[in-house]
């Protein structure tokens, strides 16, 4: 495993991204730093940058200006394979292989990486209990899974290869709301039981207070909150009181009913 | 004759035309899809070169087949007649569904099951082989059956250019108004396509994303079932190579080898195997490139493809050294002789001893109740009448526009466009008042047509003669041998006693020829030297015979489009 202690696992140093063509950079000027073992999560509206800012960590892009660095070398000196098979990734609708088994997408990660078959076995049936699945979803198709069941694969499949750092896009968005919470839920207690390091990208504020130890609250391309979910709740930055509205608004309108 | 009588009869000949047609469509497929899908792989990759290349594919399909077999026969490496040339066209048919599905199939991969794919650590060629190719297996494979398809229904025209297959037996139906053959040909090609969608379908299905996990008995049986169509396919042509290779050797062991062509009707037909059996019985191989459309023949022979072939004098004129039609017979052939030895370096021969020119023909009846003799007694009638002629007279420079011309001939309504050899029945069944037929036609005394003379001499001569190149005519004596024996040897009531033969009697030219050319030898025995011009050894056939061949048919329920 690689030397956490000395360097954070992630950091961001005056990053910025713009796309040609377009004025206003999607991400301008970014800094931050995630520490080993906490859940950062990214809050914003849908444009914010959000999930730019998720996929320059694990370099499926690269900044304009600034670096990015993971483990305390810049992206760009990674090798991008390298990199990514040392971040679990975790989108919306699971991206599963449709032509794979449960089994063939859990363990893709570590047969890319050439383990030996015994040794992913036993991981592949460690996984499958750790998110709840049992042992005979092993030679099943993403096509026969429920949604909630496809993500439950999703994040075995990012944890496989016990990488220090996972990285989530959205992952539940796609979910009804019961098995949205109850996933929330089990992905709490594994993060805290696992120690690991997450980046985990929603739009959605309960779900940030919920599975957060800090939350970055991004607005046009920029970072306008970066602290604890309790200071969140008191925080006085305009966009925060926006989202902490639609929560009073929305208990109101049920107790005046 | 029914039609699995003549399966019966016809069986060898079916089995290899079927397999040629195998071979045909399985290796141009084959090879369509050894390029086509890396070249589809290949524009996933790169968006420059996807519309043009796309748009090329496009272009290449939309060629008609006949005209893309016309533009390779006389290009060096690819073209020719035979069996290359076919493949090569095919291939061009096959291609654009096999690239176009491979880029559709892989750029129609989920955009997020590719993302995860990068963010995993693929490498591109891990999410080329291990995703995007499994994923688009389906959708190419349709591109592959769709090719497979097109090619069982293209690969018939391949017997035009020489290439055989079931083809052969279509046109030659076609040209004789013969359903057997029709159907000998029509039928083995439909359950060939429809075998290829099936067990090509079956694969499908195989690797279809959709039908993953919901795996259960079935797939064993469709697993089974691939595997028998496919060893079936590997077995039958295994049979054809050996076969195809046993022929080979056969054909390499004589010295003097010959090939003769001729062009895709009876009459040329059986005068090219005239000769390929007068040869053949002076211990000369003789390989036979029948049946070639156009002017097939013509580039062929240029080509060095085949050595000689039978052709008329007023065509080579007029179609292939673009003279304006004149009608001094001896003026022509003297043209063509010449020219023929200066341009092309190939011979003439004698004349065969008949002409084979456009025949007026109206019915019989019509001739006598209004005493027609001559085209020009019925130019006051055609104004009442509608004209049936085949695409050849339409369009040639010594054909109908020439005509209209010279005798100011008019009819109630513009020719109707038609098969030649469909023409015939359309005149005897009252569909049409007058064709262009074929001065040697067999039918013509049959149907009772009869035939009005050319009073202003506008049709050039049509002298039959053989074109030989003069290299083979330096290499082989006896080919000197035969030319010299077929001068004037076939009078023209001989030459419509064997047309009728295969046409009207629905006999084989091989069979037809070897029975001419016994009663031949004969005559010669008596009559020394030289065949003799007449005395057919067999009278009168011309009436059809008692089952009566053309009353099988019933001409009211020809389907004739305009």
């Amino acid at each position: 495993m690689a030397d956490t202690t000395q360097h954070p696992l992630v950091q961001f140093e005056d990053v910025s991204y713009t796309v040609e063509g377009v004025t206003a950079p999607i991400i301008s000027h970014l800094n931050l730093t995630v520490e080993s073992g906490e859940t950062l999560v990214l809050l914003g509206e849908s444009g914010c940058g959000k999930t730019t800012t998720l996929r320059l960590v694990n370099r499926l892009l690269l900044p304009s200006s600034g670096t990015v660095l993971v483990e305390g070398r810049s992206t760009t000196a990674w090798d991008p394979i390298q990199l990514r098979r040392r971040t679990g990734y975790v989108i919306q609708e699971a991206g599963l292989f449709p032509h794979f088994s449960v089994e063939q997408n859990i363990a893709l990660v570590p047969r890319l990486e050439k383990w030996d078959e015994e040794r992913i076995k036993s991981r592949v049936l460690e996984l499958l209990e750790l998110v709840g699945l049992q042992k005979s979803f092993l030679q099943r198709y993403p096509g026969e899974l429920s949604g909630g069941q496809r993500q439950r694969v999703g994040v075995a499949r990012a944890l496989a290869a016990e990488p220090p750092l996972l990285l989530l896009d959205e992952p539940f968005g796609a979910l009804d709301p019961l098995t949205r919470a109850s996933l929330q839920r089990e992905f709490l207690e594994l993060t805290k039981r696992l120690g690991k390091t997450a980046i985990f990208v929603t739009h959605d504020v309960r779900e940030a207070l919920l599975v957060g130890t800090r939350i970055a609250l991004m607005a046009a391309g920029q970072l306008v909150f970066l602290d604890t979910p309790k200071a969140f709740l008191k925080s006085d930055v305009k966009q925060a009181q926006l989202y902490l509205k639609t929560l009073e608004s929305e208990v109101s309108v049920l107790s005046n009913r | 004759m029914n039609f699995f009588q003549f399966l019966r009869q016809n069986s060898s000949e079916l089995l290899t035309l079927l397999s040629q047609h195998l071979v045909l469509v399985l290796t141009s497929t084959l090879i369509a899809v050894v390029i086509g899908i890396p070249t589809g792989i290949l524009l996933t990759r790169n968006r420059f070169l996807r519309t043009p290349v796309l748009g090329l594919a496009n272009i290449m399909q939309t060629i008609p087949s006949l005209a893309l077999f016309g533009f390779l026969i006389p290009l060096s490496f690819i073209g020719g007649i035979g069996a290359r040339t076919a493949t090569v066209a095919l291939v061009v048919y096959a291609l654009l569904p096999i690239i176009r599905n491979t880029v559709t199939g892989i750029l129609g991969v989920d955009r997020n099951v590719r993302e995860a794919a990068i963010a995993m650590g693929m490498t591109s060629q891990q999410i080329l082989w291990q995703v995007e190719l499994p994923l688009a297996m389906s959708v190419i494979l349709t591109g592959v059956r769709v090719a497979t398809v097109i090619s069982v229904g293209v690969a018939t025209i391949a017997a035009a250019v020489g290439a055989g297959g079931l083809g052969v037996y279509i046109f030659r139906g076609l040209r004789q108004y013969d359903n057997n053959l029709l159907l000998a040909g029509a039928v083995p090609a439909a359950l060939m396509a429809l075998a290829a969608d099936f067990s090509l379908g079956l694969l499908e299905q195989h690797f279809s994303v959709e039908a993953k996990g919901k795996k259960s008995g079935r797939s064993v049986v469709r697993r089974a079932l691939i595997l028998a169509v496919a060893a079936a396919i590997i077995a039958f042509i295994g049979y054809s190579l050996w076969i195809s290779a046993r022929s080979h050797q056969s054909a390499s062991a004589s010295t003097e080898k010959i090939t003769i062509g001729s062009k895709d009707f009876t009459e040329s037909i059986l005068l090219a195997e005239i000769a390929a059996q007068m040869l053949e019985a002076k211990g000369v191989t003789v390989e036979r490139q029948y049946e070639l459309a156009g002017n097939l023949s013509h580039e062929a022979l240029l080509g060095g493809r085949i050595d000689l072939y039978p052709e008329y004098t007023g065509t080579a004129f007029t179609a292939i050294l673009h003279h304006q039609p004149i009608s001094d017979p001896k003026a022509v052939n003297e043209q063509v002789k010449k020219e023929y030895a200066e341009k092309f370096k190939v011979a003439t021969s004698e004349s065969l001893g008949f002409e084979n020119t456009f025949a007026i023909l109206i019915r019989g009846e019509e001739a006598r109740r209004l005493h027609l003799k001559t085209i020009s007694d019925a130019v006051p009638h055609a104004l009442n009448w509608s004209a049936g002629f085949g695409q050849d007279f339409i369009t040639r420079a010594d054909g109908y526009p020439g005509l209209a011309r010279t005798y100011g001939l008019q009819f109630r309504s513009p020719p109707q466009d038609m098969d030649l050899s469909l023409t015939y029945i359309a005149l005897a069944s009252h569909k049409v008042d007058l064709i262009a037929g074929n001065s040697t036609e067999g039918r013509i005394a049959a149907l009772d047509l009869v035939q009005l003379e050319d009073d202003r001499h506008y049709f050039p001569p049509y002298e039959a003669i053989y074109f030989v190149r003069q290299d083979t005519l330096d290499r082989v004596q006896k080919l000197r041998d035969v030319m010299a024996s077929l001068a004037h040897a076939i009078s023209p009531e001989e030459m419509r006693h064997l047309n009728y033969e295969v046409d009207g009697n629905k006999r084989r030219p091989a069979e037809v020829v070897q029975e001419w050319l016994k009663g031949k030898t004969k005559s010669q025995v008596s009559g020394g030297g030289r065949f003799q011009v007449s005395g057919f050894r067999r009278t009168g056939t011309f009436q059809p015979n008692k089952q009566g061949a053309f009353r099988r048919r019933n001409p009211e329920t020809l389907n004739m489009k305009p």
